[in-house]
């Protein structure tokens, strides 16, 4: 081997050793955080966690029960708001989006999927907290709803794009008006994928914390009604994590236990809904 | 055959299309509600922030003065430590995201393909309060106990490493911000790598590259502006993440070299403050924060998505991770 | 006006001419299909014989940019007219593709129903008939009449453009329009096609496109050969197969080119 070519040689051997050791490296990032939160998290959980409300800072004991039906009632209205939206703008995107007012909301929707969370939450606040007078769950669901609109709309023009232009064909040659085709045989046929960007976007939206600071608030007591203040876990975690007691600190690392494994639940439910989806088109 | 044919069916063939045109002008208003949207939130912003617009002019994004007691109001330690944190993340990010992006496409044996991107997914599902739970309580512990004494003992006369280390600092923010991004920009260059045609890389096989040569004169030459593309998105990402930052960079007013000083960024500003700003002059200058950190993103995601589309042809690339 | 399946239905075209932007595919062309025969449609890869066939049941203007000058008439109605709907049209005239297009998400049953619901809801009874009635007639029946409600996707390749045809004639339409419908099928499939073929003409007025010489000769009652967008000749395929008139007919089915 000439002199150019070892080193070319050693050089390619470098390389491609420091890009497996940095992907290592990103790689057990990941692994260090689960792996605390496992541990930290786990110890802290009993059963009073799940059934009981926080008790007055400073006494130990207590749940979240409060937190976790808050997340719950606040995502599924977010849901209930995002989901027909993001859905229908997707449909829009893949159905007639060839054009130039396509491409808009096509890039439109791409941006807004890197806007802030906490620039929502402001905003959410200015047009139902403020208006109302007073906080409520029903802004914070407003609020991830904005979030989840421009993802889902996103990832549906990309599951409808797959289904196959002969399939619309043969229905629109059976007879088929457009709107049913559209809904009947491409949507129905791309429903795995759209169920899985829905559930995708359900799992990110749940962690999120910065749009409730000023729309759900948080609430210490159980509470169910959407248009009083809610408590969430993401903003149980915040206020815990950050607050001075050792035994609000246990209930953090529970909580982002508990957080973590319900995005985990939805995202692995994701994924599960693909499988289905690819078991039945081939 | 034909004279059992009880099937009633349309005598003529008229009929309009009602129906179609009621479909198609409801996705449309539903599509248009996304354009709709962005220029609300710019509207709700702008006004919001009149107030503050008008009495601190362009000064407010120069001046360092934060005092609600005497309503003086100035940006500029948050707009510098925005920068100041996101560019730490990248700094540390990008090497490690590039390399995650290159090993799923070049180098990864088919098995391992599927368990590490699942992996990176996962990262990037981590919500944001829970990376600042952990960046608390194990990360800054850590960072106090094993990484800034030899970094000081090493680099402690240069000015960023100046003080004492607080724990909550810009170090911090910037690291957890970097672990968060990393997966962002990671997915969307895996993509983008994968949008490069085999033939790119047989090419220069064929020409007796070595593999590492032909990834850095072939493949990633080719997907160079969605690269950029994906590394100015995981910018984006960094300058706009809020809750995992605002628990760990310190919340202060000031700006100082130091990466062990508090800093803040204008999304931890606005989390921490919003609900204190009981005048109207700052709940106004809270909301210009807003309006700035807006349009920032809102221009950085513009470019990085002009670039990725130039490669991947419109694609949502990406769409997923985010 | 009921039309029925026995009525003497015609069909014909009137100068036709179908452009995609500015490109004539198909030039003015006049052509009639008699009620209850098989015309098949020939000529080279590019002729137009497809986008004229799609112009039968208003799928050409699907396709941005395309548009249609001349007359399609259905029973002497233009079915380009302004106060036509595509729909009801469509629901009169069946087409089946070239490759099988089996809805996935449906079962067979539902396949065959699909075509039938979207005209209203019916009876179980009467539903269940017309489908059985469909799939006799697409020659399927004894193979899937006991997984009717398997998914479609489980039938072969063969199976699967039968059931296609199944469900184009289960709303009985008056025509049925197909596009090279053994193009993606084996030997065994294409012959059962072609069966088929000379069974509906009986029930439906048959209008294929074919870029197999042979399976023109063997299946039509009529012939038409187009190339460069222009009907060359039509007439008896026997005849035309036969003694063509025109030299480029001749040269064409000699195989000197296409």
């Amino acid at each position: 081997m000439t002199g150019r070519a070892l080193r070319r040689h050693i050089t390619s051997r470098v390389m491609t050793v420091l890009v497996i050791a940095l992907s290592f490296t990103a790689v057990l990032a990941l692994v260090l955080i689960l792996g605390n939160l496992v541990l930290k998290g786990a110890s802290s959980i009993d059963w009073a966690f799940f059934t009981k409300s926080p008790v007055p800072a400073g006494q130990s004991g207590g749940g979240v029960a409060n937190a976790i039906v808050g997340t719950g009632i606040i995502v599924g209205v977010a849901a209930l708001i995002g989901v027909p939206l993001g859905v229908g703008a997707g449909i829009y995107l893949a159905e007639y989006g060839s054009g130039r007012l396509g491409f808009l909301v096509r890039f439109v929707a791409d941006v807004l999927n890197g806007t802030p969370s906490i620039v929502i939450g402001i905003v959410g606040w200015t047009f139902i907290v403020k208006p109302s007078g007073h906080f409520s769950a029903l802004a914070g669901s407003v609020a991830l709803a904005i979030l989840m609109i421009p993802m889902l709309a996103r990832t549906t023009e990309e599951m409808v794009r797959l289904v196959p232009h002969s399939l619309r064909e043969a229905a629109l040659a059976l007879g088929y008006p457009r709107w049913r085709t559209s809904l009947k045989i491409v949507a129905r046929t791309a429903l795995g994928g759209i169920v899985t960007g829905c559930l995708v976007g359900i799992a990110r939206i749940a962690g999120e914390t910065a749009p409730l600071l000023f729309t759900a608030l948080g609430n210490l007591n159980f509470s169910v009604h959407v248009t009083q203040p809610m408590q969430a876990l993401s903003l149980q975690i915040y206020v815990y994590a950050t607050g001075p007691f050792e035994d609000w600190h246990r209930l953090a690392w529970a909580s982002a236990l508990v957080l973590m494994g319900l995005v985990l639940i939805i995202s692995l439910l994701a994924r599960w809904v693909t499988r289905q989806r690819y078991g039945s088109i081939r | 055959m034909s004279s059992a044919s009880p099937l009633p069916r349309s005598p003529t063939l008229l009929g309009a299309d009602r129906s179609d045109r009621i479909y198609r002008s409801l996705l449309t208003a539903i599509a248009f509600a996304l354009p709709g949207l962005i220029v609300i939130i710019l509207g709700v912003l702008f006004i919001e922030a009149l107030p503050a617009l008008k009495r601190f002019g362009p000064s407010f994004l120069w001046t360092s003065t934060w005092d609600p007691v005497a309503e003086v109001y100035g940006a500029a330690p948050m707009i510098f430590g925005t920068f100041a944190s996101s560019l730490l993340a990248l700094l540390i990010a990008v090497p490690l995201a590039l390399s995650v992006a290159i090993f799923l496409t070049e180098f990864s044996p088919r098995w391992l393909r599927q368990p590490v991107a699942f992996l990176v997914e996962l990262l990037a599902a981590i919500p944001s309060v829970v990376y600042g739970t952990w960046g608390i309580f194990v990360l800054i512990p850590f960072l106090r106990a094993h990484v800034v004494p030899p970094l000081k003992a090493v680099f402690g006369w240069t000015p960023f490493l100046q003080g004492v280390f607080y724990g909550n600092s810009l170090l911090a923010g910037g690291i957890i911000l970097a672990i968060m991004i990393v997966p962002y920009i990671a997915a969307v260059s895996r993509e983008v790598l994968l949008a490069v045609p085999t033939s790119q890389r047989e090419a220069a096989l064929a020409m007796g590259a070595t593999r590492w040569e032909a990834v850095r004169s072939a493949v990633l030459p080719y997907g160079r502006a969605g690269l950029i593309g994906a590394v100015i998105l995981g910018l984006g990402r960094a300058l706009g993440e809020t809750m995992a930052v605002t628990m760990l960079i310190g919340n202060r007013h000031d700006i100082a070299l130091s990466l062990l000083q508090p800093a803040y960024t204008m999304a931890a500003a606005i989390a921490n403050e919003f609900s204190e700003a009981t005048t109207g002059m700052y709940q106004s200058a809270l909301m210009e924060v807003g309006l700035i950190l807006f349009v920032l993103t809102v221009a950085v995601n513009a470019v990085a998505r002009i670039l990725i589309w130039r490669v991947a042809r419109g694609a949502a690339v990406g769409s997923k991770a985010l | 006006m009921v039309a029925s399946a026995n009525t003497r239905l015609q069909l014909e075209t009137a100068h036709l001419t179908a452009l995609f932007g500015q490109h004539r595919a198909v030039r003015d062309v006049s052509l009639l299909f008699p009620a209850h025969t098989v015309t098949a449609i020939i000529g080279p890869s590019g002729c137009g014989k497809s986008t004229l066939l799609r112009c039968l049941n208003r799928m050409h203007e699907l396709t941005p940019g395309a548009s249609v000058t001349g007359e399609v008439l259905l029973d002497d109605v233009n079915i380009y007219a302004g106060d036509v709907s595509p729909i009801e049209l469509r629901r009169r005239v069946g087409m089946v593709f070239q490759r099988p297009t089996p809805f996935p998400t449906m079962s067979i049953y539902d396949n065959v129903a699909a075509g039938l619901r979207v005209n209203g809801r019916r009876p179980r009874a009467e539903m269940d008939d017309a489908v059985a009635r469909a799939l006799q007639q697409a020659a399927l029946w004894d193979e899937v009449k006991d997984r009717l409600h398997a998914s479609a996707l489980d039938l072969s390749g063969g199976q699967q453009q039968r059931l296609c045809i199944a469900r184009a004639v289960a709303p009985q339409p008056e025509i049925l329009l197909l596009d090279e419908p053994t193009a993606s099928l084996d030997p065994a499939g294409t012959q059962r096609i072609e069966e088929l073929c000379h069974a509906l003409k009986r029930l439906y007025t048959i209008v294929i496109v074919t870029h197999n010489m042979q399976q023109a000769a063997r299946v039509s009652d009529y012939t038409a050969f187009m190339y460069l967008g222009s009907l060359i000749e039509v007439g008896r395929t026997d005849e035309l197969f036969t003694k063509p008139k025109l030299e480029q007919t001749e040269a064409y089915i000699t195989g000197r080119f296409g």
